[in-house]
């Protein structure tokens, strides 16, 4: 057995040995082998080298992947460099990336079977001036996602564009330290969305012709829930009217067409200097969970909410009933008389007797002339008093500005 | 070229050298109907580690060498070897590459980005099936056998392995062949499980084999599916964690339109074997290893989740 061990060591060893301490730049042209070749390079990368793919169309049937730290993929612009899927035939992505410290610049990915450009479990990932788009316009056989960083630390996406998932746009979820800017979801059933996630900046974003503009949600029975510490500020949400297209089973199929910002559970979120307006239902909704679940660790109602300073355009005068329970009860319970906020007023049981702890009441304060419709569960209990509360001065209180999100973009 | 290893007195007829021995899974993952031929390498004078419930501690240098063929044992077709799979455990850990064989079947060469073969073979009817086999590329080696971004085998459990194999010397349970050869201890306690396609094994010991071997190493607390918190491993005990009435969280369109993984007696209400039936890339479970649908694991499943 000497021989094998002998030439086994000296074979491995050049098979996993890294040549290079220069960072290269490897330039990719579409052409019949543009899987191969870009994959290929994907692979054989090393920290600090640049992928770039020239402009032109790359059509792909298989989904890539990258797994080397400190790479760069560019393009040469979103509208020039498009990775097109029309035809895949394997993988469930786009492209895939699992490595740290990797900047996706400047390309498009289009008509992927399944999300665009998911990225798991991560340090430091850059989005810049990325494209993910179904061209077919809003359907269910859309993938689901269009940027999709999961379970990742230090999230930017800047300057990019996402339409027609049928689920999200722009999705962050279970991370930490998110900066979503300067970019436009459009077309897609939720526009911007962000889940389970810690520490998220969402600002200068344009969410428009969504089933739902900016989603603020937390689900239970994932590895990292309790999402908190959310600033949406600056962004317009406007006119997201699209019929909701998410295959049934999907949370985000009980989102009403024509909703500007849903907050559902999550703790210290602030929703600040936003352009609501032109939704068909309602501008801002903050709710409970609403389904069962056996999971013990999970708290489904939203706390510590603070809304101001936004400006509200038209809302609640096409409410769709057809989607969950939101817009119908908020049409019977204002009479047709739609508001800009919503609230679904659930907390638990104790605090619907001894009242909620101060610093987890919800603050709505200075929003121009906008209106609210808050449920009093208690209301709903005591047929004498009123089961819904319609002053938004009830909620008027001093601002706790939440911090900043910060930290190196220069990885 | 996978000859330079010299795992192989015979390449063609997979003939392992001396040192090389073969082996093979109580219960295994569906790859497009592929006949797989394992063999394992370890460094002589080396002992495996072992941990309950856990895959076998290799020694570095030792090498897991898979196989792929089409034996076509039924059709009047030659046999197919299409690619070969290596496992090396290194200084630096576990590392995967892939060879895939020539048209002469002579010798198999490095793969990087993978290869797609099409092909076709005979399956246990006789039957002649299309399938344009995917020889998987770097990264999706590491999709499957990544945990918390740890490399690692899945196969080669003690309860995996708890089976008689037929070698050159007669037929012996391997584990005691591997006590025998001196990598482990010949009193070494495991839990076994079932072959799935085993009639004789309980219902529900088939379909949790099953679900851990094509579907736990992804579907496991680090692995590259836990953002959905659906835990398919054979440990798992939590109804809703094995998807018993659990939401979909970013199935997207592979949800099929249904509401839950599972709903316990209505099978075609269920997302997850909707999934295992699609052979749609965006729907499809798993999302890479085949071509094909496992018509004995979607019968299998059915059943199980229809008598839950």
């Amino acid at each position: 057995m000497r021989s094998l061990k002998l030439s086994n060591r000296f074979f491995i060893a050049s098979l996993f040995l890294s040549t290079s301490v220069f960072s290269a730049v490897q330039v990719i042209q579409p052409s019949e082998n543009s899987y191969q070749d870009i994959q290929e390079a994907l692979i054989l990368a090393e920290p600090g080298d640049v992928v770039r793919l020239t402009a032109g169309t790359f059509y792909l049937r298989d989904s890539l992947s990258l797994d080397v730290n400190g790479v760069q993929v560019e393009g040469e612009g979103m509208n020039q460099t498009i990775l097109d899927f029309s035809d895949q035939q394997s993988g469930a992505q786009g492209l895939s990336v699992t490595s740290d410290n990797v900047t996706l610049q400047d390309f498009s990915i289009q008509n992927a079977k399944g999300d665009a450009i998911k990225v798991k479990g991560v340090t430091n990932i850059k989005f810049l001036r990325v494209k993910t788009e179904w061209t077919n316009g809003p359907s269910s056989e859309n993938g689901a996602y269009g940027l999709y960083p999961v379970e990742s630390t230090n999230v930017l996406i800047d300057g990019c564009v996402a339409i027609g998932a049928s689920d999200a746009g722009i999705y962050v979820g279970q991370s930490k330290n998110i900066i979503v800017r300067n970019s436009r979801a459009e077309y897609n059933v939720a526009g911007i969305e962000i889940e389970n996630s810690y520490y998220a900046d969402v600002f200068n974003n344009l969410a428009t012709n969504n089933t739902g503009g900016i989603l603020i949600f937390d689900l239970p029975g994932l590895p990292q829930q309790g999402g908190h510490h959310v600033r949406v500020f600056n962004n317009r949400s406007v006119g997201n009217n699209t019929d909701n297209f998410a295959p049934e089973g999907n949370i985000v199929g009980e989102v009403p067409r024509g909703t500007g910002i849903i907050i559902q559970a999550n703790s210290d979120v602030e929703i600040f200097d936003n352009e609501i307006g032109d939704n068909d239902t309602v501008n801002i909704a903050v709710v409970t969970y609403g389904n069962e679940t056996d999971d013990q660790t999970y708290y489904p109602h939203p706390k510590s909410i603070q809304i101001h300073g936004n400006e509200f355009g038209p809302t609640g005068y096409n409410p769709d009933t057809s989607k969950g329970e939101l817009a119908q009860i908020l049409f019977d319970l204002s009479g047709g008389n739609m508001p800009d906020i919503f609230w679904d007023g659930l907390v638990p049981l104790s605090q619907i007797i001894f009242g909620q702890p101060q610093d987890e009441k919800m603050i709505i304060t200075n929003n121009g002339d906008g209106s609210l419709l808050a449920i009093k569960p208690i209301g709903f209990m005591l047929p004498y008093l009123e089961p819904a509360i319609l002053d938004i001065n009830e909620f008027d209180g001093q601002i706790s500005p939440l911090p900043k999100v910060e930290f190196d973009e220069n990885f | 070229m996978l000859s330079e290893f010299g795992f192989f007195k015979d390449m063609q007829n997979q003939i392992p050298a001396d040192g090389v021995h073969p082996y093979s899974l109580v219960s295994q993952l569906f790859s497009d109907e592929t006949d797989k031929l394992r063999f394992v390498f370890v460094p002589e004078g080396k002992k495996i580690g072992y941990e309950e419930n856990k895959v076998f501690i290799f020694p570095v240098g030792s090498t897991l060498i898979k196989t792929f063929a089409y034996l076509n044992k039924n059709g009047p077709m030659d046999q197919q070897l299409l690619e070969t799979r290596l496992l090396i455990n290194t200084n630096e850990g576990w590392q995967a590459i892939s060879y895939v064989w020539n048209e002469q079947q002579t010798d198999a060469r490095r793969t990087i980005a993978g290869a797609t073969i099409p092909t076709s073979f005979f399956n246990s009817e006789g039957k002649q099936i299309d399938v344009r086999y995917r020889a998987p590329n770097q990264n999706q080696c590491k999709e499957c056998h990544q945990v918390n971004k740890t490399m690692t085998p899945i196969g080669p459990k003690a309860r995996n392995m708890n089976k008689n194999v037929e070698y050159q010397s007669g037929g012996m349970n391997q584990l005691l062949y591997w006590a025998a050869l001196g990598w482990i201890d010949q009193n070494l306690q495991s839990t076994s499980m079932s072959n799935y396609l085993d009639l004789d094994a309980t219902l529900e010991d088939r379909a949790r084999a099953y679900l851990d071997i094509n579907c736990g190493h992804c579907h496991i607390p680090g692995g590259s599916a836990d953002t959905t918190g659906l835990y398919l491993n054979f440990t798992e005990k939590d109804r809703e964690q094995l998807g018993i009435y659990k939401k979909p969280v970013a199935a997207g369109r592979a949800s099929g339109n249904l509401k839950y993984s599972i709903v316990p007696g209505h099978s075609n209400e269920s997302i997850m074997l909707y999934r295992m039936r699609s052979l749609d890339p965006g729907i499809m479970m798993p999302e890479s290893g085949r071509a094909l649908a496992d018509d004995a694991g979607i019968e299998l499943i059915k059943n199980w989740i229809d008598k839950l």
